[in-house]
């Protein structure tokens, strides 16, 4: 019988750890490393590295003995879209102002859901800037400019 | 009497209007939010603990705290009326609470859990003023080793007795320890795992891993399959316990409440895993065990006590050690930390306002949870109604605003993002989130702590072990560890977790 290891939780996050931890060690070996008495700056990261990636052979063996599969489906779209509008939002924020951003904000985020209908998210859009305005620049005074033609 | 003066001048500082407006706004607001199915505490912290942050620090300190009780409370309200737990410690209370709206006894149900709520909530309250100055008095005289070893001592519970997997959540600790090390070594000046990117160098921003954790996984997780929430429609009409109510849930009330507060005040455990016990408590304690899963009024009471006093008392280590016990008390930390405050046990006496004003708000905000939950309840169900497509882009945006709004850096949400991503994946992958953020928080601290005790023992190891009270820290974490893989005990705990399953 054929395992399947590319839904296999636990295998799945063994590697994980193991790229994690191997990254993180890997780095740290540029920091100096230093005694029990002096610890340098790479000691912590390098003990905390390895102690990651031990965890994660562990697990990821622990995979293959059981071979607990990944509950449910991934949501890949809707976290790619609701990735993508925090992107696009700090992006935006330094450029056009407030309300350009949070508009690409609302319209990028909201076809993360299973429905997107214009005229739902345009009235949602509208309503919930409104409450933006009032929360954080009325009420918190924050100093954002709304457009990008205010200075 | 100290403790009265203390709490006199607690409660001078709490009943200020600017306080009590921020402790009413965070009450409704969490309250708002918490009802909102599928957003828990540490959702709606994470996503509004930005917005605090341009608050001086004790109104934001307040209004986290209200926010907190909050949410959790609004938490039991969806349990009751949709059988939707916000969170692993409301789990219990869709069990009975949920069966007792079925047959008509939604008010009763929600009136019992304010009541509950609001009992353990003072007896919470007395409880961090009675031992929180002492605790931090102890806990002045802590040096370096003593600190190591309790921190120890707090990840390695909060890992081993959290709800999943325990090899899982003590990795997650160590991811979040580091995580925790981006940034500037305070000892060196040398910047580590900052990819070069010069916002990195202060370290990651709390609320960007907050919300890249919670927030996004959370959201993410909600929209992978199409769901249509079946409101429970049917008007609460009668919202007045009986007399026999109020008569079956006192004792209940009473032991949920000190189940709750023991559990509360131990560093790592927290409201889940004391609601939880409290029901098996109470289904031990029952003469008829089988009315439990059937509407029995115990089975709200006991449960929603606990819940609400370990929520309380889950301040003490927070406030008086720094060390926090939970998910939620990580971000509360993470939030006096960016206020500019020290957390540990100097706060009780470098900033009095803060601390007593915060305690008798705390009472202050429960009061306020009976009374606007109670008679509002009404209002609160027609949030239910609100369709989760409209929910999400504007937690989205608050997430965004806030964060952004910190360093007024694009860099942040940018990290948000990324994080957003590494966080929805150790979801799907069953790794706990709670742990790391846990281990973020405290991992700068252990680092110079570990550092400063090898310093002082002059490198020696041994020096955990030849201090009595850190010895002590010691032996208690190598014995939950022991104790977690004992196959008999792990049975337990899952059976804890499990207790609450219908019969």
């Amino acid at each position: 019988m054929k395992v399947s290891l590319s839904d296999n939780k636990d295998f799945l996050a063994g590697l994980l750890m193991i790229a994690i931890g191997g990254v993180a060690f890997y780095m740290a070996l540029d920091y100096p490393f230093g005694s029990a008495l002096r610890m340098g700056p790479g000691y912590f990261p390098r003990v905390l590295a390895g102690l990651f990636i031990a965890f994660g052979i562990y697990v990821g063996l622990r995979g293959l003995r059981t071979g607990e599969k990944v509950e449910g489906v991934w949501g890949w779209r809707a976290l790619v879209f609701i990735t993508v509008s925090f992107w696009v939002f700090g992006w935006l924020m330094d450029r056009v102002g407030m309300i350009p951003s949070l508009v690409v904000l609302f319209f990028v985020s909201a076809r993360a859901g299973h429905e997107f209908k214009i005229k739902e998210v345009t009235i949602l859009a509208t309503v919930m800037i409104l409450f933006a305005w009032a929360v954080f620049i009325y009420g918190l005074g924050l100093p954002y400019r709304l457009f990008w033609w205010d200075y | 009497m100290e403790i009265f003066n203390n709490l006199i001048y607690g409660f001078s500082v709490a009943l200020s209007l600017q306080n009590l407006i921020y402790c009413f706004l965070g009450v409704f607001v969490g309250t708002a939010i918490g009802v909102l199915p599928g957003v828990g505490p540490l959702v709606t912290i994470a996503m509004l603990l930005p917005i605090t942050f341009n608050l001086p620090p004790i109104p934001a300190l307040i209004m986290l705290g209200g926010i907190y009780y909050g949410s959790q409370y609004g938490g039991s309200t969806t349990s009751i009326l949709m059988n939707l737990p916000g969170e692993t410690a409301s789990v219990v209370t869709c069990i009975d609470g949920y069966q007792m709206a079925k047959r008509g006894r939604a008010g009763p149900a929600l009136a019992i859990a304010a009541i509950a709520s609001f009992f353990a909530g003072c007896v919470g309250t007395l409880l961090i003023a009675l031992f929180g100055p002492p605790l931090a008095e102890a806990a002045l005289k802590f040096g370096a080793p003593e600190y190591f070893s309790l921190m120890l001592m707090a990840l390695v519970a909060a890992a081993c007795l959290s709800s999943g997997d325990m090899v899982k959540a003590l990795a997650m600790v160590v991811f979040g320890l580091l995580l925790g090390i981006i940034g500037t070594d305070v000892n060196s000046g040398m910047s580590r795992y900052s990819f070069g990117l010069p916002e990195l160098t202060d370290g990651m921003g709390f609320t960007v891993v907050a919300v890249g954790l919670f927030a996004i996984s959370e959201i993410v997780k909600n929209l992978e399959t199409e769901v249509r929430g079946e409101v429970f429609t049917s008007k609460i009409t009668n919202i007045m316990p009986t007399v026999k109510d109020l008569k079956d849930s006192f004792w209940p009330i009473v032991r949920g409440t000190g189940v709750g507060a023991f559990f509360g005040a131990l560093p790592g455990t927290g409201p889940a895993i004391s609601s939880f016990s409290a029901y098996m408590v109470e289904k031990k304690w029952a003469k008829d065990p089988s009315r439990f899963g059937k509407g029995a009024i115990e089975g709200v009471a006991g449960p929603e006590a606990a819940n609400n006093a370990a929520s309380q008392t889950s301040f003490i280590p927070t406030l008086t050690l720094g060390i926090p016990g939970s998910g939620v008390m990580a971000l509360m930390l993470g939030a006096l930390t960016i206020q500019g405050i020290a957390p540990g046990p100097q706060v009780m006496t470098a900033k009095p306002d803060l601390f007593w004003g915060l305690i008798a708000s705390m009472w202050i905000g429960n009061l306020l949870l009976v009374v606007l939950n109670l008679p509002l309840v009404g209002m609160w169900v027609q949030l239910l109604k609100v369709p989760y497509r409209w929910l999400f882009p504007s937690i989205i945006m608050f997430c965004a605003v806030g964060n952004y709004s910190i360093n007024n850096s694009a860099m942040d949400l940018y990290l948000v993002g990324v994080l957003g991503i590494v966080g929805y994946v150790l979801m799907k992958l069953d790794c706990p989130p709670a742990p790391l953020i846990l281990g973020f928080v405290l991992g700068p601290l252990m680092e110079e702590n570990l550092r400063r005790a090898l310093l002082i023992s002059r490198g020696d190891p041994t020096v955990f072990f030849t201090r009595p009270i850190s010895m002590g820290f010691m032996i208690a974490s190598i014995l939950i560890l022991l104790t977690m893989i004992l196959p008999s005990i792990r049975k337990r705990k899952q059976e804890a977790y499990q207790g609450g399953d219908p019969p």
